[in-house]
């Protein structure tokens, strides 16, 4: 099949790639650019896993072709950390409150409160745990990777982070 | 998973697009927001040679008021509904059902006309879309026509567009000002199809229901227009013996399959306990709408969390 040109920006950097059209975008950012943060998990956009932001949106990348993103604006969890190595605020969150066990889920985590967070500054629990509803965890239960979204919003509206009484 | 191969076409205009779909005949697929369909390429239970993608058609998007009409662009997606103002104000069982299909992620991508085209009778859309009386209008290479909502569904996956056809935007008419509406959804988890599904939009006046319209989701092959059950209740209170009878007459049109959400059984009682929560909920709500009207809402305003 004959293949299509795509080109993108994928962190910052422009990619211009030639991809079979029946390409996966998850299998494009992980096989083709070795941008394996995106897990596929499920395979069946149930997950959450493969979560990338693009133009503005959280999509599951398991269920987009590449060449569907021809044009578009992509970050990952790759892109996520400062050039020298600092720490987005919610990778900062997830360290500090324990928000992973096995860290499989975390990447796609990390991307979807990325983009609540662009939407909502200050949500509530229950509002974090709404915008996450896409997203499963299997070890952790969510009470840490909720803290640690909470984490991650006061120290982007640089006010004190006080955990909620249990 | 791993699709089969296929030819990728992205048109910019609807002519383009049905166009090529005229073109390539029935081995080509529309692709709108994609998350029916390629799920089912990956599962190689659909293998289209072509697929035309529709998101670069601007006039498939965008909502507009036309006349007492509200006009949506099939490619406009769950999210916008969700993020609409003006949907929020005129039409607001769209946001509430809009809340209900599957998780944010999807909603970012997922389409109302991909919603109601596909003819899956666990999708939400259709449901509300027969209970508020839409049309959806319908262009292919040879001709354009708008059909009712309540005479689309043919059966599971079977609809009434033809081969070629696309749904170019849905068709509301706006509700009466100060209207009572719920969409009232039983499902077992986020991003899960209901086990049974009710939507309601009714008018009060003088405390009698002065019209009422009601759509049933997942309870048969296809989406239900309890036309009966809404006859029952129009000039009624809503009192609970009228509502009752009018749950009977809504249980009695349900032919539920039993599945993983249960027996078929108890899928029908569902569909009439859902319908009696939506009712209580749009009398509730046409009541103290009047003085209540609400004003511009941002998406993340308003979710019932504060």
């Amino acid at each position: 099949m004959e293949k299509s040109r795509i080109s993108l920006k994928v962190n910052g950097k422009a990619v211009d790639e030639l991809v079979e059209p029946r390409t996966l975008l998850i299998h494009f950012l992980r096989e083709r650019l070795n941008l394996t943060g995106p897990h596929v998990g499920c395979d069946t956009s149930h997950c959450g896993a493969c979560t990338i932001d693009l133009d503005g949106k959280s999509i599951k990348s398991c269920t987009m072709f590449a060449v569907q993103a021809n044009g578009a604006d992509i970050r990952t969890i790759e892109g996520m950390a400062a050039p020298d190595g600092t720490l987005h605020a919610l990778q900062e969150g997830f360290r500090e409150m324990h928000g992973l066990q096995c860290g499989f889920c975390t990447p796609g985590m990390i991307m979807r409160a990325y983009r609540l967070l662009q939407e909502n500054k200050s949500p509530t629990e229950d509002e974090i745990r709404f915008g996450i509803s896409g997203n499963l965890c299997r070890c952790t239960g969510y009470q840490n990777i909720v803290k640690a979204i909470q984490y991650a919003a006061a120290k982007l509206n640089g006010v004190p982070f006080q955990e909620a009484a249990e | 998973m791993i699709p089969s191969s296929f030819a990728y076409h992205r048109p910019t205009s609807i002519a383009d697009a049905v166009g090529l779909l005229a073109d390539l005949g029935e081995d080509a697929r529309a692709l709108a927001g994609g998350h029916s369909l390629i799920p089912m390429m990956k599962l190689r239970l659909a293998s289209p040679s072509h697929l035309v993608d529709l998101a670069g058609v601007s006039d498939l998007k965008g909502i507009r008021a036309e006349g007492g009409d509200i006009v949506i662009g099939a490619m406009t997606t769950q999210h916008d509904l969700m993020a609409s103002d003006v949907l929020s104000t005129k039409i607001p069982i769209l946001r509430e059902a809009s809340l209900l299909i599957a998780d944010p992620q999807v909603r970012y991508v997922g389409t109302l006309g991909g919603n109601v085209a596909n003819g899956d009778p666990g999708n939400d859309m259709p449901a509300v879309m027969m209970c508020l009386d839409a049309s959806y209008e319908v262009a292919s290479k040879a001709r354009k026509r708008r059909i009712s909502a309540r005479e689309f569904y043919k059966g599971a996956y079977v609809t009434d567009l033809a081969p070629g056809e696309i749904v170019t935007a849905v068709r509301i008419p706006v509700p009466a000002q100060g209207h009572g509406y719920a969409y009232e959804k039983l499902k077992r988890k986020v991003g899960d199809y209901a086990t049974a599904a009710a939507a309601v939009v009714l008018v009060i006046s003088g405390g009698k229901a002065t019209s009422c319209s009601i759509g049933l989701t997942n309870v048969a092959d296809t989406p239900l227009w309890a036309q009966e059950a809404a006859k029952i209740l129009t000039g009624s209170e809503l009192d609970a013996a009228t509502i009752k009878r009018a749950v009977a007459a809504a249980e009695a049109i349900t032919s539920p399959a039993a599945d993983a959400r249960g027996p078929a059984q108890y899928r029908t009682k569902m569909a009439g306990v859902m319908l009696a929560r939506a009712l209580m909920r749009a009398k509730g709500r046409a009541e103290d709408r009047p003085n209540d009207a609400p004003q511009g809402r941002s998406l993340w305003k308003n979710l019932g969390f504060r």
